[in-house]
């Protein structure tokens, strides 16, 4: 190492880590993703994770987004305890079960989705929501089952279910287990729709594969929040596929509002509000006896 | 190398030249070879069960998608007495990766749709290599319904590498073609058999296999993603699609232990492509056994039995 490496690298190497990363040391800080603002994080946690500034909505924990989306006090966690089991024993250049253990620590979650009951804004209310940072927000099979169970209790309860999507697809080391849950989700949601029971979807960053291509577009109303990734081919999958540049905005959530997939994009920090004037509208007066 | 036999079909390309070469030369000459031939007959047939005892899920795999394997309309032109093909999904195209329509099958009217692949370079961009789109899947649908309307049974025959990953696929609503399908399926009030005769490529497979049976040809695979692109993500190398193969459990023996299917249909020695008019006959006395069962449900405890069918798949705790 000469002198002019000795004073260059270190500095270099920090400027690197910063701009890969889009992070500011010290965990107070945190940069925005779309307009580089340098934002007070437990402003921008108070926000939603929503940056006051260019709007940008940054991943949200999926616990935090219930939690802000239901009336205070009256949730319940539902199915908190279900895990992954490994039935194919599978194995890359990782245990499944070591990646689980994994996730379970750095996510603090069991598995991808979490479900919970309580009220919106007084009515009773089913709400699920994919953890992104659990394996990518991979359904496998807790995914499927907690859905299904949390469809067939809207069911039971005649109350609505919304489902807050946030994933890459179906989880691979589960195998057909995995793709089966498609199947299984998208059967309770048959049932639901015959008994006029609604189900709102919001799919948002990245909503893709598997999960898209079963709830995720399957709800009596679809909403996109703002400029999230929706499709049901990962646009790196498709470049590689058709060999040509993919358009600006492609498979953006504008982009399928425009193509008529999705009904509307909502503000995250507006989307309770939103979801219980739609609900309001959609659930039945009860009927006289 | 023969293009038409796979690397490890190899010797049995040779040993089938060399019974063509000797019945060739005895045209010629008056020498009495039928010994030699018959020799090399049984020799054949003991190499090929020897080949084809312990085939590897990645060869497997090469066999699910073989180039002489037969496709849909192969099987469609065996067992049906009449087919006549319906086309379009009334929205926007037809859609050649798709083919369906209404049949007969030993005097009893049904309705098939399967994946269609083709052989030669103008057929495959015709049927964009079994890959459909939206539209293809709407083609599906539509027919569906229709059955349920006259009270038809749907036969499915699953043969994907998956749904295509094109921009006028997204465009048009992949994700909500394929799960409108799941959704439909799940409720569609007459008995639906899917079977897998060739590749079962994830929610393209899916997007027409949901129903109250789920059948696989010996050397069919079923999967969530295929193993190349499985290799590519975990491994990060499409080299090692034959460990993904291996850890994917994608066979059918290994799928129907599982629980996850309902019946592996035996193929022919060395495949379907040795003798697809066997194959075909076998498919069509599976179907026929499987649709007398369902026909003799009432239509509401068919859907309940399908309901919890369905509900059943999964592995957890709690």
């Amino acid at each position: 190492m000469n002198w002019l490496q000795k004073i260059m690298t270190p500095r270099a190497h920090t400027q690197g880590a910063n701009a890969g990363k889009g992070k500011v040391p010290e965990g107070v800080w945190e940069k925005c993703a779309g307009c580089g603002s340098v934002l007070y994080k437990p402003e921008l946690e108070r926000n939603l994770m929503v940056c006051p500034k260019c709007s940008h909505h940054h991943g949200i924990r999926a616990r935090t987004r219930l939690l802000a989306l239901l009336d205070e006090g009256s949730t319940q966690e539902l199915w908190p305890s279900m895990e992954a089991t490994d039935p194919l024993k599978f194995r890359d250049s990782k245990k499944y079960r070591d990646r689980i253990v994994a996730s379970q620590k750095s996510s603090g979650e069991k598995d991808a989705l979490v479900a919970m009951g309580g009220r919106l804004k007084g009515r009773p209310l089913v709400a699920t929501a994919f953890e992104f940072g659990f394996v990518g927000g991979s359904m496998g099979s807790v995914g499927g089952e907690k859905f299904a169970r949390a469809g067939e209790r809207a069911l039971a309860e005649k109350s609505a279910l919304v489902c807050f999507a946030a994933s890459g697809g179906m989880r691979m080391q589960e195998g057909l287990f995995s793709l089966m849950q498609m199947a299984k989700t998208s059967a309770v949601l048959a049932r639901m729709r015959d008994a006029g029971v609604p189900y709102i979807s919001v799919l948002t960053n990245p909503s893709t594969g598997g999960v898209s291509a079963s709830m995720g577009m399957l709800g009596d109303i679809n909403i996109g929040e703002p400029k999230a990734l929706i499709g049901f081919a990962g646009p790196r999958v498709i470049e590689q596929t058709v060999r040509e540049t993919l358009p600006e905005g492609f498979q953006r959530s504008e982009f399928l509002l425009e193509h008529g997939a999705i009904d509307m994009i909502v503000d995250r920090r507006e989307m309770r509000d939103k979801l219980a004037d739609l609900l309001n509208l959609l659930e039945k007066a009860p009927r006289a006896a | 190398m023969n293009p038409n036999f796979l690397e490890f079909e190899q010797p049995i390309a040779e040993l089938e030249a060399k019974i063509e070469e000797l019945r060739h030369t005895s045209h010629g000459q008056a020498l009495n070879i039928d010994e030699e031939v018959g020799r090399l007959r049984e020799k054949l047939k003991l190499k090929t069960n020897d080949i084809f005892r312990n085939l590897s899920p990645w060869q497997v795999a090469q066999m699910s998608r073989h180039p002489a394997r037969p496709y849909t309309l192969d099987y469609i032109g065996v067992m049906c007495e009449e087919f006549h093909e319906l086309a379009g999904d009334r929205m926007y195209a037809d859609d050649g990766a798709i083919v369906g329509g209404l049949g007969r099958i030993n005097g009893r009217p049904v309705m098939i749709v399967g994946h269609q692949k083709a052989r030669d370079t103008k057929g495959k961009l015709r049927r964009n290599f079994g890959m459909p789109r939206p539209e293809g899947y709407r083609k599906a649908l539509r027919l569906m319904k229709m059955a349920e309307r006259f009270g038809l049974p749907v036969l499915t025959l699953i043969d994907t590498m998956g749904a295509y990953p094109g921009i006028g696929a997204e465009e048009r609503g992949q994700s909500e073609a394929i799960a409108r399908n799941l959704l439909e399926m799940a409720d569609l009030r007459t008995p639906i058999i899917c079977t897998v005769i060739g590749e079962g490529g994830s929610g393209g497979a899916l997007a027409i296999g949901v129903g109250d049976r789920t059948n696989m040809l010996q050397y069919s695979t079923y999967s969530v993603i295929t193993p190349e692109g499985c290799a590519t993500i975990l491994w990060r190398s499409a080299e090692r699609a034959k460990d993904a193969a291996e850890a994917l459990g994608l066979t059918a023996p290994r799928l129907l232990e599982l629980g996850l299917i309902d019946k592996v249909i035996r193929e022919p020695l060395g495949g379907a492509h040795r003798n697809p008019r066997s194959m075909a006959i076998r498919l069509k006395a599976v179907l026929m056994n499987q649709l007398d069962e369902l026909a003799a449900l009432p239509v509401d405890a068919l859907l309940e039995q399908r309901y919890q069918r369905l509900r059943r798949y999964g592995a957890f705790q709690e």
